[in-house]
């Protein structure tokens, strides 16, 4: 006989353990997929999940497509934990994107010390900017910030395609939808001769220490967490509401600001139609995934950035179509959910009794 | 200049033609959303629908089969919703998330195949009368029976809700998960009827994209329409009714920007297509900035877990 028991308490132990189980049921179930599109599921997993990263260059693309989804889920992760919705990343990333590249085309051809920084500001002022639409239209006008944050993501992109296809077009680019190269100063410098790995990683670096120091050390952290478990709680204590919201949108804007600056001054050098995979949706399984920690975060982002990876080799060299990526994250972010009952509900097998 | 009256008619008709899908998939999430249910996987569940009454139509050939299909499909992909969410009590807003990504992701790998495929002609109901009445006539007539069904659906879902007595239990359970458990209700079934249902109508709300209104599957074809239904219900203040006025206003913006690109407008094509996107925030702005008001109509548990102790 199987018994479902409540938990007195959340079990710590399982909070950490759930996101490893979550993992290894989305390969089991990828496993099914790939056996009922009729191919052999062990080495379809093997394309999928090792042979991406099985040499050096696929080390440094994990880490390249890890650092925008490590990035976002960080800023995402102060707005998760204090209850507010912001599901439109991929558009502040667009539109941080849109700024820096902005202010990088202004210095076309120049070159000076103080041009990437500028750049780098730009990108997370861009991100804060286009954050704090939802954020003060929740608090003063008590609009529903998940609507308001993803209507915005259509709408970055298309200023995006405007301005790449338009104003903003390489004068010398035969008609192509991107920009001119920026200068050298405004790119993020490459870390290893060969490889695409860039600085950026040094920006989610950081922001994973500076959240967990904020998170764990600071007024504001506890702030958070007390509104993200009551708002009642949170409002009886006297905290200011209004004011936490926009700064936890203001922090996960400038977050997916600076996951765009590395996205265009990276490797790539320019502003384009497609700079982002849709990293700022995925971002939101990382946070979860991660369990909203930072550390967790850093694990996360780089399970989930492998499904890029292997579903392009997948496509390359087993004809799967490489949106077998979206479903292999729309699963984790299923059994993450459904293990969590485990959080709060104990499986007790029992023997038949009379 | 003389314009054509039955010119009007045709625009007018285009409208409501893009109307369709939307006050389907809203009427849908709405009982979801009186069921005190909030899923966001409506994007998801339309695309769904999309590619399997397009795949079903190519692979079987009976239009019927694929309509029921997708109905079929929107249901299935909802019971995954409706399990994690009722059964294991999981977060309404990061299931329905959930659901899009998984949604957006399997369509595209379905439809792989069936990308470039012409589609099939829709059947058309009174075609001979378009021309008998000016202005109406184009309106009225020479429709797909899910037209139809899409335009008498807010007065269906409306009598429902105020007429009958199992409209009335969807409104006690999301009003009240707690007395009407107390009641001898089945929360936790009215609940998974309600999500599926809603699961059916987006369904046929893609099936209706990909089948009748531009017939073919294109990758991600539903474009944010799942989204925009989903703003339409807050439009809507939880009134099927009003759902029709707002389907209306956001078919007309998306006509609008191909004629006025067709006259010549010299606005950028991006800023016209960003329109009804940034007119659905402005509308959710007025709608939402009187909180007393959204708080009397919006159902008192949406997007709240009940869970009963046994």
């Amino acid at each position: 006989m199987i018994k479902i028991v409540k938990r007195d308490q959340p079990s710590r132990a399982i909070f950490f353990f759930t996101p490893v189980l979550a993992i290894f049921l989305t390969l089991v179930a990828g496993g099914l997929i790939f056996f009922i599109l009729g191919f052999k599921p062990f080495e379809a997993l093997k394309f999928f999940f090792i042979v991406p990263i099985a040499d050096k260059y696929g080390f440094s693309e994990l880490l390249l497509k890890a650092t925008p989804l490590c990035l976002i889920a960080i800023g995402l992760s102060f707005c998760f934990k204090s209850n507010n919705w912001n599901i439109g990343a991929e558009g502040q990333l667009t539109f941080g994107a849109i700024v820096s590249g902005g202010v990088a085309l202004l210095f076309y051809e120049q070159e000076g010390f103080y041009i990437l920084p500028t750049v780098i500001l730009a990108g997370a002022i861009g991100g804060m900017l286009y954050a704090s639409i939802p954020a003060i239209l929740k608090t003063y006008f008590n609009t529903n910030e998940i609507l308001v944050s993803l209507m915005l993501v259509y709408v970055s992109k298309l200023i995006l395609d405007y301005l790449v296809v338009g104003p903003w077009s390489n004068p010398e680019g035969f008609n192509f939808p991107e920009t001119r190269q920026f200068s050298d100063s405004a790119k993020l410098p490459l870390l290893f001769e060969g490889l695409r790995i860039h600085a950026g990683i040094f920006l989610a670096l950081a922001a994973v220490v500076i959240s967990w120091f904020v998170f764990y050390k600071t007024y504001l952290g506890f702030q958070m967490k007390v509104s993200g478990f009551s708002l009642k709680t949170a409002k009886y204590a006297g905290y200011k509401g209004k004011k936490m919201i926009i700064l936890v949108f203001l922090i996960s804007g400038a977050c997916a600001g600076l996951a765009g600056v590395g996205e265009i001054t990276g490797p790539i050098g320019q502003l384009h139609r497609e700079i982002s995979p849709d990293y700022g949706f995925t971002a939101i399984i990382v946070a979860f995934l991660g369990r909203l920690h930072p550390v967790g975060i850093i694990f996360a982002s780089l399970v989930v950035a492998i499904t890029y990876l292997g579903a392009e080799t997948a496509q390359i060299f087993m004809q799967i179509p490489k949106y077998t990526g979206q479903v292999f994250q729309g699963m984790i972010l299923f059994f993450l959910l459904a293990s969590d009952y485990l959080l709060f509900f104990k499986i007790k097998f029992m023997g038949l009794k009379k | 200049m003389i314009i054509d009256i039955n010119f009007i008619g045709l625009i007018i008709a285009s409208i409501m033609a893009s109307a369709v899908p939307l006050i389907l998939a809203s009427c849908g999430e709405l009982i979801t959303e009186r069921s005190g249910v909030l899923n966001l996987g409506v994007e998801g569940m339309m695309i769904i629908g999309a590619i399997s009454g397009f795949a079903l139509m190519t692979v079987t050939g009976s239009l019927i089969i694929a309509i029921f299909g997708a109905m079929l499909a929107g249901v299935l992909i909802s019971t995954i919703f409706a399990f994690l969410t009722q059964t294991l009590i999981t977060n309404h807003v990061a299931t329905g998330l959930a659901l899009t990504i998984f949604g957006i992701g399997i369509s595209a790998m379905i439809g792989k195949n069936f990308v470039g495929i012409p589609g099939k002609e829709f059947p058309v109901l009174f075609e001979g009368l378009k021309d008998t009445i000016p202005l109406l006539g184009p309106i009225l007539f020479g429709h797909s029976i899910v037209f139809y069904f899409a335009f008498a659906l807010p007065f269906i879902t409306s009598y429902f809700l105020k007429k009958t007595k199992i409209g009335l239990i969807v409104r006690a359970v999301g009003d009240s998960p707690e007395s009407a458990s107390n009641q001898g209700i089945n929360v936790r079934l009215v609940r998974y009827a309600c999500i599926l249902y809603g699961g059916a109508m987006s369904g046929l709300a893609g099936a209706y994209l990909s089948m009748i209104y531009t017939p073919q599957w294109i990758e991600n074809m539903t474009g944010g329409r799942g989204w925009i239904a989903l703003a339409l219900v807050v439009f809507s203040t939880w009134n099927p009714i009003k759902i029709l006025i707002g389907a209306m206003i956001f078919g007309g913006l998306t006509i609008i920007q191909f004629h006025m690109q067709a006259i010549g407008v010299r606005i950028p094509v991006q800023f016209l297509t960003a329109l009804p996107y940034i007119v659905t925030i402005i509308v959710l702005v007025v709608i939402s900035r009187d909180s007393r008001k959204i708080r009397l109509s919006t159902p008192s548990s949406l997007g709240k877990s009940f869970h009963k102790d046994n």
